[in-house]
């Protein structure tokens, strides 16, 4: 799309064309109200820009007028830089872990919703604001017990490795789920790089800490800056990745530009975005939501339907772009790679 | 027409704004990416939000002494019913689509759904008995039953305040109005209690 264009005619374009090209073959007569004689959205809902002509908008009323509630998106306005599709990343091979026979999530649906705080507390604020990262330069710093540790820029750290197309089921402890083609390194493969010492017990990863990029931060909502871990013999698992792209492309900023962590058989918030910190350490790091609830949410976040969260149930999910409720699985679905981990370990008491 | 005519006609139009919204966000598919939970929450947030302004009337009254704003509080009252209904149907309907068995157990274990079930059977039990005719027939016994918007308002925080993971920007929003409104009933009961200067009667006005 040219600069030139304005944000509000772009709108119109990516809506209409959008539009358009899923509802062609249904529009069969113009709507009865002009798109003009509606309230403007922008009354009551928080930062929803609302500047359509009436004419572009028109068009788009025609088309999706007819769309069913519940089921059609039409979500084709034009990203903000950072926020909407980015580069090709080369040389994807695709991975056997992948999770296969599921109906992957789509892109819009991946980008949009969010809980991503450092940029609000909505689900719409990340794609929202997350423009305002700057993704690169961008460095990851490796410190404690290992024999090889440094500061390192983000083309350094990721060049060693084959990326590698995963696609995970993704289980929100809020009981909401996707499927998402991640690109990413195995995690096992960076920790060899690094060569932690017999006394690295857990690995700590520590998100961006920095207001300016994400605004979040200015607020008190969660203990700045976001803070996760694992065991080690967890990061070790070959499910256990680095992700550094989506649907083949480098990672949008709301999905936690330029490198997140994914670990699919726990909960969401395990998976810690913009990492600019990975230390190995002898102590069980205070990951965040623990530290916020710790009634709540505890260092594991294993997915398990047979534990409720104290304020909900944990027994099913609702698969974004489904209808119906589905059973939550023990692990995400992932129990036969994961489950020996836990052998022995009352994962009620270790939620 | 009279202001208060002019007043209750403009706000009964404002109110349904955001159903309407909703409405038309549906039909445009754009509803989020979780349709369900966007319009539990939208429907929920509203049924607070006119809870609060429900609860303004009075202090409004009290304090510029224009008395025929009480004719809006039934009103806005009913609208903060309407949506609690909606909100109160998406869980019902939309989110465990009839799931008879879930649902109760959501209600029986879950505090954030018990309190949001007392909130709406308190809310029905008003809006079931705001009818002239019950004024007149319930007499005394209305006055008592309608300070139970008192107690739903504090259920509905609690409410609100368990369904969240955070204590999110449009709750302290909520919650401080709601702390000044009902603060304000407890400063004017002692003031009139201190001042033997009998306080106006809350005589139901003719709507």
């Amino acid at each position: 799309m040219p600069h030139t264009i304005t944000r509000a005619a772009a709108d119109n374009l990516g809506r209409s064309a959008e539009a358009a090209y899923n509802y062609r073959m249904l529009i069969r007569h113009a709507p009865d109200f002009r798109f003009s004689d509606i309230t403007p959205k922008s009354w009551y809902l928080r930062r929803r820009e609302f500047l359509q002509t009436a004419a572009g908008a028109a068009l788009g009323a025609a088309a999706t007028a007819m769309a069913p509630p519940f089921t059609a998106r039409v979500n084709a306005a034009p990203q903000k830089e950072g926020t909407g599709h980015g580069a090709k990343l080369p040389n994807v091979v695709k991975s056997p872990l992948s999770t296969t026979g599921e109906k992957i999530t789509s892109w819009d649906d991946i980008t949009s919703y969010n809980n991503f705080y450092e940029y609000g507390p909505y689900k719409e604020d990340p794609k929202e604001n997350a423009w305002r990262l700057k993704p690169r330069p961008w460095t990851v710093t490796i410190d404690g017990y290992a024999e090889k540790k440094g500061v390192f820029s983000f083309d350094e750290f990721v060049k060693p490795y084959t990326l590698e197309e995963r696609v995970y089921r993704m289980r929100c402890v809020e009981a909401w789920s996707m499927v998402i083609p991640w690109v990413g390194i195995p995690l096992k493969d960076i920790i060899a790089t690094y060569k932690p010492t017999s006394q690295a017990k857990y690995v700590e990863f520590i998100t961006a800490l920095n207001p300016a990029q994400m605004p979040g931060q200015t607020t008190r909502m969660l203990p700045w800056p976001y803070v996760e871990g694992l065991r080690i013999d967890e990061a070790m698992n070959p499910l256990a990745i680095l992700a550094v792209g989506l649907y083949g492309e480098t990672l949008p900023n709301q999905d936690g530009a330029p490198i997140r962590l994914v670990v699919p058989w726990k909960y969401g918030f395990k998976g810690i975005k913009s990492i600019v910190k990975i230390r190995f350490v002898d102590y069980q790091p205070k990951n965040t939501w623990q530290v916020m609830t710790p009634n709540e949410y505890g260092f594991y976040a294993n997915v398990n339907p047979n534990v409720d969260h104290p304020r909900w149930s944990q027994g099913t999910e609702r698969r974004i772009g489904n209808f119906l409720r589905i059973k939550t699985l023990p692990f995400n679905g992932y129990a036969d790679q994961v489950a020996s981990l836990y052998s022995g370990m009352d994962l009620k008491r270790n939620f | 027409m009279k202001p208060i005519v002019v007043l209750k006609r403009t706000i009964f139009a404002a109110a349904l704004i955001p159903a309407a919204v909703l409405v038309l966000d549906a039909f445009q598919g754009d509803l989020t990416a979780n349709p369900i939970e966007y319009v539990t929450h939208t429907t929920g947030d509203w049924a607070i939000r006119f809870l609060v302004i429900t609860l303004a009337v009075t202090p409004i009254r009290r304090i510029t002494g224009w008395n025929p704003v009480i004719q809006l509080r039934r009103m806005l009252g009913l609208f903060s019913f309407f949506y609690a209904t909606l909100h109160f149907l998406t869980w019902f309907v939309l989110d465990w689509f009839f799931n008879f068995r879930q649902m109760v157990e959501d209600i029986a274990m879950r505090p954030f759904i018990t309190l949001g079930m007392a909130t709406y059977l308190m809310l029905l039990a008003l809006a079931l008995t705001s009818t002239q005719n019950s004024i007149r027939r319930l007499g005394r016994k209305w006055t008592l039953l309608h300070r139970l918007i008192y107690v739903a308002a504090v259920t509905a925080l609690f409410h609100f305040w368990l369904a969240r993971k955070t204590i999110v920007p449009q709750f302290q929003v909520v919650f401080v109005a709601a702390v000044l409104l009902l603060g304000f009933r407890v400063w004017w009961s002692r003031r009139a209690r201190t001042q033997p200067r009998p306080a106006a009667p809350l005589k139901p006005v003719k709507m």
